[in-house]
């Protein structure tokens, strides 16, 4: 745990909060919340999203002011109005969205903020240059002080992140959610920096929902439900099972893996050869990609965020154009960038911007239901809408999957992560699709909404649907889908059955290792 | 006819002449864009500068050396306040930049506030007396090429270039010149490092300003010189193209503005001339370059490319849970 040669200090407390509560309109995020970082330790922050995690970091930033109880640094009491006075205090956040300047260099970056009594007010780039390497050194943390923020990996960028809270000689550095966006390998680099600043007489504030990382990298464990800290303990007395109890408050039962009984022969649904398309920025995002999906199977797509994901199902939307490539439904081809077109050929669609492109946040929940098809009866007749049938099938649809809102005239912006995940869901369902294409389906949700949101797709894999299920969470894939196909740089890998897809072995396909996937 | 009287040179030096208050315009924009926020309201800013300008270069007795400074300082707080409403209600109230900008212009120009104050001061009935004369820099204006060019121009010009080195360098060379580009590329980012955002925003969009009122002084102290109504006649929309036609920078800037005012001059130069082009036609030269030049970077990947503030126009507000 500790390092032995910081035993002695291990009992001073870096930073410690004491009945910290923080209310906004209709919501109290943190509530009596206490807990405290010894130095030299990992100290996790474990909850649910919406347990208050955020809010609580947010405090400790300087970002929120706590509307009772107060914050304690090395034993002194402290406030902190703006993120100057947290930053002075030696307290740095890493955030989980990086707040770097992309057309900045690296130094730059890692300059911006007030001056340091050992700058010059005219800053001097060579010299920050200079003292940036050497930091990135003394860390193990390699990266190029003069490269433009935009030309680096995720990994890299995060690098430059924890660079820039050790520049300003932070004693406690929070780190949220850090390992959302590497891939397993990179996650391991991490452990070991965090390590090493650790020995280093520096604390970390680990925020994370992950259970198995919390175990593997942090010392202590503080766990937050429904914005109360419930309890603190040793990471070396407690197990996964103990943490998830804690976090969730009730047992939970894990998704079991599915018996794979779809027939290695059954007839293909969706059948994509060859597909390339451009990114955003013009660049190639996708490469040959052929993968094909049979009936009532559910193919995973894994890979770290960004690796061509996105514009994969956006293709098989017909929401981007592909620059080669055929697709077929059942046979019939989709040629035309049309988002109508793939609708008819009975593709369902559900993004992973619920609320940006799947739906319109502003309509109410009945409104959602039907917009793929108020052009038809019995939604419409002419040009006129049915009220009626539509508020009857919007009741049905909602008891059938199980959404919970005051009525469905709710706006769907008003509802929470998972019931926007089961109107989008009810909405795509009810189409009777041959093909489901689902991209991080419970990114966000709750484990109550998790565990109805893999019951639906399970459901549906059953009564024959072909899903295309797309997710950088990696236990959801093993758990749900009969093959894993592994995408990286807009190609894919490999593509495995299920028992052979194993954590290490999906890690080295997602970090760009093709040997790890000699079976395909 | 002496050597300084050719044509290409005569042509600088009322290019440099006709684009000085291109320069403070769009100078004073580049400030502003680069802290995120877009003001449109430039036009009626240089209004309300040129009018208040007027005013006390018309009502204030004394040497020139005391009133044309007090000239100046009135259109720059004139403008200055023009600046600060866009302010409030761009980064306190989030309005949205362009109906604000759109509407100080508006509510501040050539049929607005300018010309209601200039008809209750009675302006514009004569020349003003105290204006900025051409100056003869060191005996040198008489210098073939570069005299007429570089040393017989007014003060206002020599001011402009000093502003334009020091913006340079405030921008690329200083601490608060990486921050306020931070505010202007990303706002999250300015934000967690205790940059304050806000601050850095009202202050260069009324720094700005300032400047768009020296704009506005530079007409009726120096072009025409007298108030008359509208007397901009459409140059801060020039100066808003300049911004982008300098991909935000000041030194490229400059030389656009004086591209821009080569092209107002020719007007002029070219009548005094005798040459038989329509005045009409050559007096539309900068508003129609200016919308080539706008249709031009408009495409989106020249947008791209420009290098504008990624944060421009946007709001900022700190991301509620």
């Amino acid at each position: 745990m500790t390092s032995n040669g910081l035993a002695g200090a291990a009992t001073a407390i870096a930073v410690a909060a004491f009945g910290v509560s923080k209310r906004f309109p209709g919501v109290i995020a943190n509530q009596d919340v206490n807990f405290d970082v010894r130095v030299g330790e990992v100290h996790a922050l474990l909850g649910e999203n919406g347990a208050g995690k955020t809010t609580l970091s947010n405090i400790l930033t300087g970002l929120y002011r706590p509307d009772d109880g107060h914050l304690e640094v090395a034993g002194l009491s402290v406030e902190f109005d703006t993120p100057r006075d947290a930053i002075n205090a030696g307290i740095g956040m890493v955030h989980q969205h990086f707040r770097l300047v992309p057309t900045f260099t690296v130094a730059e970056n890692i300059a911006l903020g007030a001056k340091l009594p050992s700058e010059r007010h005219i800053p001097n780039l060579r010299e920050i240059e200079e003292r940036v390497s050497e930091l990135a050194n003394r860390f193990e943390m390699p990266v190029d002080p003069r490269s433009r923020v935009w030309q680096l990996s995720v990994g890299e960028q995060q690098r430059v992140e924890i660079l820039k809270v050790l520049y300003r000689d932070a004693k406690v550095l929070i780190m949220d959610e850090p390992t959302a966006v590497l891939t397993p390998i990179e996650a391991d680099v991490l452990a070991g920096t965090l390590r090493s600043m650790v020995d280093q007489g520096r604390s970390v504030i680990f925020i994370s929902h992950k259970l198995g990382e919390v175990m593997s990298i942090s010392d202590r464990v503080t766990v937050l439900r429904e914005g109360r800290s419930i309890g603190t303990v040793a990471t070396s007395d407690t197990s996964r099972q103990d943490l998830a109890q804690l976090m969730v408050g009730r047992t939970i039962e894990r998704v079991e893996r599915r018996v794979t009984d779809v027939p290695a022969s059954g007839p293909t649904v969706l059948e994509i050869a060859g597909i390339s398309a451009d990114g955003d920025r013009g660049l190639q995002a996708l490469n040959d990609v052929s993968l094909h999906v049979r009936r009532g199977e559910i193919l995973g797509v894994a890979g770290v965020a960004g690796n061509g994901q996105r514009e994969l199902v956006e293709v098989l939307a017909g929401l981007r154009a592909r620059s080669s490539g055929t697709i077929t439904v059942e046979g019939e081809p989709f040629d035309r960038m049309d988002a109508r077109h793939p609708i008819h050929l009975g593709v369902a669609y559900v993004p992973q911007d619920r609320l940006g492109t799947g739906l319109a946040g502003d309509l109410s929940i009945e409104e959602n239901l039907i917009l793929k098809k108020y052009r038809r009866r019995p939604v419409s007749g002419g040009p006129f809408l049915r009220t009626s049938v539509i508020r009857s099938e919007a009741v049905a649809l909602m008891d059938r999957f199980d959404v919970r809102a005051p009525s469905p005239q709710t706006p769907t912006r008003q509802l929470s992560g998972g019931n926007v995940q089961k109107v989008l869901l009810a909405r795509e369902m009810s189409g009777a699709p041959k093909v489901l294409v689902i991209a991080s389906p419970t990114q966000g949700l709750d484990v109550g909404a998790v565990a109805t949101v893999h019951g639906l797709l399970l459901e549906a894999a059953e009564a024959g649907v072909g899903i295309l299920l797309v997710s950088e969470d990696l236990e959801e894939v093993r758990a749900l889908a009969d093959r894993v196909a592994v995408i990286y740089e807009g190609s894919i890998m490999a593509v495995l059955d299920a028992q052979d897809a194993t954590i290490e072995r999906l890690g080295l396909l997602m970090g760009g290792s093709r040997d790890a996937g000699d079976k395909s | 006819m002496s050597f300084n009287d050719n044509l290409l040179i005569v042509i600088a030096a009322s290019a440099i002449f006709y684009g000085t208050p291109l320069v403070f315009a769009a100078l004073g924009e580049i400030l502003a864009e680069r802290s995120g926020v877009i003001n449109l309201g430039v036009e009626g800013m240089m209004l309300l500068g040129a009018v208040s300008a007027a005013w006390v270069a018309t009502n204030v007795d004394g040497p020139a050396g005391v009133v044309l400074p007090l000239a100046l300082l009135a259109a720059m707080i004139a403008a200055g306040m023009g600046a600060a409403i866009h302010a409030f209600l761009t980064i306190t109230l989030r309005v949205n930049q362009i109906i604000s900008g759109l509407a100080l212009t508006i509510f501040a120009g050539a049929a607005g506030l300018s010309s209601y104050l200039a008809n209750i001061w009675n302006l514009g009935q004569a020349p003003i007396v105290n204006q900025f004369n051409r100056l003869d820099v060191l005996g040198l204006a008489d210098m073939p090429l570069l005299g007429p060019i570089l040393f017989h121009q007014t003060l206002l010009t020599y001011l402009s270039w000093s502003l334009v080195i020091g913006a340079s360098f405030y921008l690329f060379r200083t601490r608060a010149g990486l921050h306020l580009r931070s505010v202007g590329e990303s706002p999250q980012t300015a934000d967690s490092v205790g940059i304050s955002v806000a601050g850095y925003r009202y202050f260069h969009v009324i720094l700005g300003g300032t400047f768009a009122g020296i704009a506005g002084a530079c007409f009726s102290l120096s072009i025409v010189p007298t108030w008359a109504d509208g007397l901009t006649s459409g140059q801060g929309w020039i100066a808003l193209a300049l911004v982008i036609f300098g991909f935000w920078r000041p030194d490229l800037m400059l030389v656009g503005a004086y591209l821009f005012g080569a092209l107002s001059s020719l007007g002029f130069t070219l009548q005094a001339r005798g040459v038989g082009i329509s005045l009409a036609v050559l007096s539309a030269l900068p508003y129609a370059m200016t919308i080539i030049v706008l249709v031009l970077v408009s495409t989106s990947s020249a947008r791209r490319h420009l290098g504008a503030p990624a944060a421009l126009g946007k709001p900022y507000e700190r991301e509620e849970r």
